[in-house]
C-alpha cells in the first residue's frame, strides 16, 4: 500500500499534525501493517518538497507540525484512486506448478496433492476468519483488510475444486516415467 | 465432554447390484455441544446424505448414529419423530418457511406440533426471534422479509425449545456475502450457547467459521483441519512479511 497516497487521503479530510496522521494511518489499516514512525515523517517531507502538502513551518519535520493538502495534492489523490493497480506479468504460481507436475509424476495421486493444499488453504482461512470474528463489529477497516485475503484464498480453493472436478471427467492420464520418455527424441537423432 | 452427535462407521447404500451407489462409507464423526463442524466436499460426495442421516430423516445402511448418547436405530418410529421435533433443528439453503404463516407462527409451529399449548409456545417463539434480532418482524409473512431476514426466522425455528443439535445445509447459499456472514455469525452465537452445529457446504468462506472442518470425497472422510491456532500467529507473520 502506498503510504504517500494514504497520507494524502487522510489530509483530504482536513489539516492534521504529524503524530495524529501516524495514529490515524495505523487505525485505518486495522493495525495489520505496523508502520515505522519515521516512515510517516519522511514521506510527509517528500510530499511537501513535491508541493502536494504544505506545513505551518517549512523547516524540518516532526510530530508537532501541522500539514495541509494542496490543490495539486488533491489532484494527485484523485488520479491515484482512479488508476487501476499495476498488473505485472502473471506471477509464476508455485501451487499451479505443483498440481500440473503431480498429474505426471508416477506414484503420486494428484487428488491427494490437491486435498493437501485445499486443507492448508482452508486452515489459513480459518485463522483470518478468527481475526474477523474476534474484532469489534465496528472495525470496518480490519474487516475489509481480512476480507481481501479471504476472497483471495477462496479463489484458490475454488480453483482447486474446479481442477479436482476437471481431472475426474478426464480419462486417466497415463503416468509416464519422464526418464523412459527421453528416447522419444530418437526421431531427432535419426535425422542426424 | 460427551458427544451430542456421533456417527460410528456409518455407511449408506442406495440401489442394488449394478445400480448400487455407496453414498457414505465408514464415516466417523463426533460433535460436542458448543462446537461447530463444517463438512466440505464436492457435489455427490455424500454431504447431504450425511446430514439427513445425522438428523434421523434417513436410516444408515450400517453403523451407529447417536444423538445425545441415544442410539437412533434402536428407537421406534415415534421415538425418532419425537427426537427430531425436540432435539434437532434444520436450516436449509432456501429457508423453507411456510408462506401462509407469519414469522412468529413459523417459529412457534414446531412447539405446537409437539403439543405445547399456544400460551407457552408463542412467548417462547418470540424469545427465539428476539435472540436473532427479528422480534420487530414477528408479524410479517415470509414474502415481506428479505432473504437474510427469512434465514434468521428459519434459524429461530430451528433452535426454539430445547434443541441440542442444529443441522444446516448451505445456510448462506442463497444470500450475498455480507448477509451470508451475518447469518453465520448468528449460527456461531447459537452454537456458543450450547448447541452442537453441523454445517454442510462447498463454500470455504462459510466453512472457515467452523471450529473444525472435515472433507468428504466419494462418501469417505478423507481429511480434516486441526483447530486453528490463535489469530496472533497471523499478525506475527504479517509484521515479518
Amino acid at each position: 500500500m502506498s503510504v504517500r497516497h494514504a497520507l494524502l487521503a487522510l489530509l483530504s479530510e482536513g489539516p492534521a499534525f504529524g503524530l495524529k496522521l501516524q495514529q490515524e494511518f495505523e487505525a485505518r489499516t486495522g493495525e495489520v501493517w505496523p508502520l515505522n514512525p519515521g516512515q510517516v515523517y519522511t514521506t510527509l517531507q517528500r510530499l511537501e518538497r513535491d508541493g502536494l502538502v504544505e506545513s505551518d513551518e517549512p523547516e524540518g519535520s516532526g510530530p508537532q507540525k501541522s500539514y495541509l493538502i494542496t490543490t495539486p495534492g488533491r489532484s494527485e489523490l484523485d488520479r491515484w484512486l482512479q488508476t487501476p493497480p499495476e498488473s505485472d506479468s502473471p506471477p509464476r504460481d508455485e501451487l499451479l506448478i505443483k498440481v500440473l507436475v503431480s498429474v505426471r509424476v508416477p506414484d503420486v495421486d494428484v487428488r491427494d496433492v490437491i486435498q493437501e493444499h485445499r486443507r492448508h488453504t482452508v486452515e489459513e482461512m480459518q485463522r483470518y476468519t478468527r481475526v474477523k470474528a474476534e474484532a469489534p463489529s465496528s472495525d470496518h477497516g480490519l474487516a475489509i483488510v481480512v476480507d481481501a485475503e479471504l476472497f483471495r484464498l477462496e479463489g484458490v480453493v475454488r480453483w482447486l475444486d474446479a481442477t479436482d472436478a476437471r481431472l475426474r471427467t478426464m480419462p486417466e492420464v497415463p503416468k509416464v516415467d519422464l526418464i523412459v520418455e527421453q528416447p522419444k527424441s530418437e526421431t531427432v537423432g535419426a535425422r542426424e | 465432554m460427551s458427544a451430542m452427535l456421533e456417527l460410528r462407521s456409518v455407511s449408506k447404500t442406495y440401489g442394488l447390484g449394478a445400480s448400487e451407489v455407496r453414498a457414505l462409507r465408514d464415516v466417523d464423526l463426533s460433535v460436542v455441544a458448543g462446537e461447530m463442524v463444517a463438512v466440505m466436499g464436492p457435489s455427490g460426495s455424500g454431504k447431504s446424505t450425511l446430514l439427513t442421516i445425522a438428523g434421523s430423516l434417513e436410516e444408515a445402511s450400517s453403523g451407529e448414529v447417536l444423538v445425545d448418547g441415544q442410539e437412533v436405530s434402536s428407537m421406534t418410529a415415534d421415538e425418532r419423530a419425537r427426537l427430531r421435533r425436540r432435539q434437532i433443528g434444520y436450516v436449509f439453503q432456501d429457508f423453507n418457511l411456510l408462506p401462509g404463516l407469519t414469522a412468529l407462527e413459523n417459529v412457534s409451529l414446531p412447539l405446537e406440533l409437539d403439543g405445547v399449548d399456544l400460551g407457552r409456545a408463542r412467548p417462547e417463539a418470540l424469545r427465539a426471534l428476539d435472540d436473532l434480532e427479528m422480534r420487530q418482524r414477528a408479524e410479517h409473512f415470509p414474502d415481506e422479509l428479505s432473504g437474510g431476514e427469512q434465514q434468521r426466522v428459519a434459524i429461530a425455528r430451528a433452535v426454539v425449545g430445547s434443541r441440542r443439535l442444529l443441522l444446516a445445509d448451505e445456510p448462506s447459499g442463497a444470500l450475498d456475502s455480507v448477509n451470508g456472514e451475518a447469518v453465520i455469525r448468528l449460527l456461531r452465537t447459537v452454537c456458543r450457547s450450547g448447541l452442537a452445529v453441523v454445517v454442510v457446504t462447498h463454500d470455504s468462506q462459510l466453512a472457515a467459521w467452523a471450529d473444525r472442518i472435515v472433507f468428504l470425497r466419494d462418501g469417505r472422510v478423507v481429511d480434516g483441519t486441526n483447530p486453528p491456532p490463535g489469530p496472533e500467529s497471523l499478525l506475527e507473520e504479517q509484521s515479518l512479511g
